[in-house]
């Protein structure tokens, strides 16, 4: 049973360049938490401190009740794959996963009993006696994963484990890892899970909880859908969802908000969440929440282009020299004719408020 | 279709002609430059069977009388011992000398590729300005050292610079093969609870093995040729790797046996030429290749 907790961690390269800026974060037992950001936002620095692979500069690294710091990653009660699966390539795939039993000098029947386990359950029997260059991206990624389970660890370690893959493999082994975590949970084993990626369906799809991190900050910590419905700040809100949130710059004046030279009532659900009324605005919708409409209050925009995706249609509109994006069902778009002139309303219950200095969202 | 057929025919039979004529142009070529290269190795094999009188007589490499005099009488030499004892004693420097390269030269060339230590990038420098330096500077000095701790007359002086990574070369060539090599295995490797050591033998050693192959060769062909060091070094005829040995057989006799000499030096080049087909395939890979691509 493993929680990790990151206590004012920090790195500092040699060349005083600060990749992690003093962060904090608590992990519980069994979750399974997804590190998601832009590349160099020290998501996968992060994780490699959680191993032991990279120096802290400063802070701690809490695993169960031990503070790890100090401890060689062979002791840290952590296992973790690789992006590049890092596969032994002299050693057939039983050497590849005895390997960590064997340097900790278990017997060999135990060993062995515990080749055949992790086999079974990611069904790579028939590969025991290949070379990793004889295994497909897939089966290689699968050898990899037996080869963080068979040591049983306390937390399991996920540095971008399917970006490798192809689209469609991609999304089998994402509810793969995800059944195995839910069986290891259900088995009553150690199954707390810090996965890394750039992806956000993986992150959304996968993830108990997700830390949005950016140049070494974390910029929030939630649920899926704690962070697609209330992100905290602009850079959450334009890195979660697609197609993206659009992001307007607006004008808060008394009870409504204006975009250019349009205004719309603020409405008391919006009213009720504001905790601040920032000078200089922006205001968030998700495509989603942004619908065609014949009448009522509204914004006026002219149709600039329309991409078919099969069951929705995306709407890229210029609203006051601003571009936006709508999604609308097709037999909406069908129903605008050959109509240039759009009238898009936001729903207001999901309508955000940021205030442009600090990027805080001011309508949670 | 047919007309087409035909026309095709009238195009591609001259084209295909000279394709055939280029090819064969070529190889001719190719073999007359080959032979001319290998003419001298040639000759002396050939001239290993020939009898003294014959070996001045022509440019000629085939024997008119073959005989295997050269070899036998080559064999005993002019000294109490044989051919054989020279071996045994090229035997003993090389394989001491191999070995110590190749562990000592992986583990210095691990340290510099791998590891962050103090003075690192000064003493990767020195390791860098003694592969420019000219081995003859060196001697003297070597050679002072090595009397003072009573190492003359012994196989110490050509074993232990090799053991103690003295070869920059080596040094270098492996620290630039493992500079290419993914760091993810090793990682995988401590992640698994392997310390350093447990890392380079496991997985760093294996990976290497193309290039620590190549170092291998090398030193063992170097060894087999070096003529100065033992010459320095060893007094003893009893000592005398084959190389000395061969000098010795025109040094002690008045009228030069051109034959034996020729027949022993066939048998000397044998070894090396022998070992380096048969690890030809890893050696050139060591050579040319930057390591496992990802």
């Amino acid at each position: 049973m493993a929680k990790v907790q990151l206590k004012n961690l920090e790195k500092v390269y040699g060349n005083a360049f600060k990749a992690v800026h003093g962060i904090n974060l608590d992990i519980d037992d069994g979750e399974f938490m997804v590190f998601v950001g832009p590349s160099g936002c020290a998501k996968s620095t992060t994780l490699r401190m959680v191993a032991g692979l990279e120096e802290i500069s400063g802070g701690e690294v809490v695993i169960g009740d031990r503070r790890v710091n100090d401890l060689p990653p062979g002791k840290r009660s952590i296992a973790m794959v690789f992006q590049n699966y890092a596969l032994y390539p002299h050693m057939k795939v039983r050497g590849n996963l005895a390997f960590g039993l064997k340097i900790a000098g278990k017997p060999k029947a135990e060993i062995n009993e515990a080749i055949d386990r992790v086999a079974k359950i990611l069904e790579i029997e028939a590969l025991l006696d290949r070379l990793p260059k004889q295994l497909s991206g897939g089966q290689a990624q699968r050898v990899a994963l037996g080869r963080a389970l068979i040591k049983k660890p306390g937390v399991f370690l996920f540095d971008e484990p399917l970006s490798n893959l192809d689209a469609k493999l991609r999304a089998s082994m994402r509810v793969r890892i995800t059944e195995l975590h839910r069986q290891l949970k259900a088995e009553g084993l150690s199954s707390t899970v810090i996965y890394v990626t750039h992806d956000q369906t993986e992150a959304m799809t996968m993830g108990d909880r997700i830390c949005v991190m950016q140049a070494g900050h974390i910029m929030q910590v939630a649920t899926p859908k704690g962070l697609y419905e209330c992100p905290a700040n602009l850079f959450v809100a334009g890195f979660i969802g697609s197609p993206e949130m659009n992001l307007i710059d607006a004008r808060l004046d008394g009870s409504s908000f204006s975009v250019g030279s349009q205004s719309l009532p603020i409405g008391p659900h919006l009213e009720g969440r504001l905790s601040a009324r920032p000078a200089e605005a922006v205001v968030g919708t998700r495509p989603q929440h942004l619908s065609l409409v014949a009448d009522g209050p509204a914004f006026t925009a002219k149709l600039a282009n329309a991409e078919f995706m099969g069951h929705e249609v995306y709407l890229h509109a210029d609203l006051e020299g601003r571009r936006v994006v709508s999604v609308v069902g097709t037999a909406d778009f069908e129903a605008l004719g050959r109509s240039e002139i759009i009238r898009l309303r936001p729903e207001p219950e999901r309508l955000h408020i940021f205030d442009k200095t600090d990027g805080r969202n001011v309508s949670l | 279709m047919t007309e087409l057929a035909t026309f095709n025919d009238l195009q591609t039979a001259p084209r295909a002609r000279l394709k055939l004529i280029s090819t064969a142009f070529r190889y001719i070529l190719l073999f007359a430059v080959g032979f001319v290269m290998l003419y001298p190795l040639i000759w002396l094999v050939g001239a290993s069977f020939k009898t003294n009188s014959e070996i001045f007589a022509g440019a000629g490499f085939l024997p008119e009388k073959p005989t295997a005099d050269g070899y036998i009488k080559g064999w005993q030499t002019s000294t109490p011992y044989t051919f054989g004892r020279f071996f045994w004693n090229s035997f003993q420097i090389i394989l001491p000398k191999v070995i110590g390269t190749a562990i000592s030269c992986t583990l210095t060339a691990y340290a510099f590729a791998r590891f962050d230590f103090p003075l690192k990038k000064i003493l990767f420098g020195s390791v860098i300005a003694i592969l420019l330096l000219p081995n003859v500077v060196t001697r003297i000095p070597q050679y002072i050292l090595f009397r003072d701790l009573g190492w003359l007359d012994s196989f110490l002086p050509l074993w232990v610079p090799s053991a103690l990574a003295g070869d920059a070369f080596f040094v270098f060539m492996l620290v630039q093969f493992l500079r290419s090599l993914p760091t993810d295995m090793e990682e995988a490797a401590r992640v698994d609870g392997a310390n350093s050591i447990q890392t380079l033998i496991y997985i760093v050693v294996p990976m290497l093995a193309p290039a620590l192959i190549s170092v291998c060769l090398f030193q063992f062909m170097w060894t087999m040729n070096d003529f100065l060091g033992p010459l320095i070094y060893l007094s003893s005829v009893d000592k005398y790797p084959v190389s000395l040995a061969l000098k010795l057989s025109i040094d002690t006799t008045e009228a030069f046996e051109w034959n034996r000499i020729l027949a022993m030096s066939v048998l000397t080049i044998a070894p090396a030429l022998i070992v380096f087909f048969a690890a030809q395939r890893y050696f050139i890979e060591g050579i040319s290749s930057g390591g496992i691509k990802g």
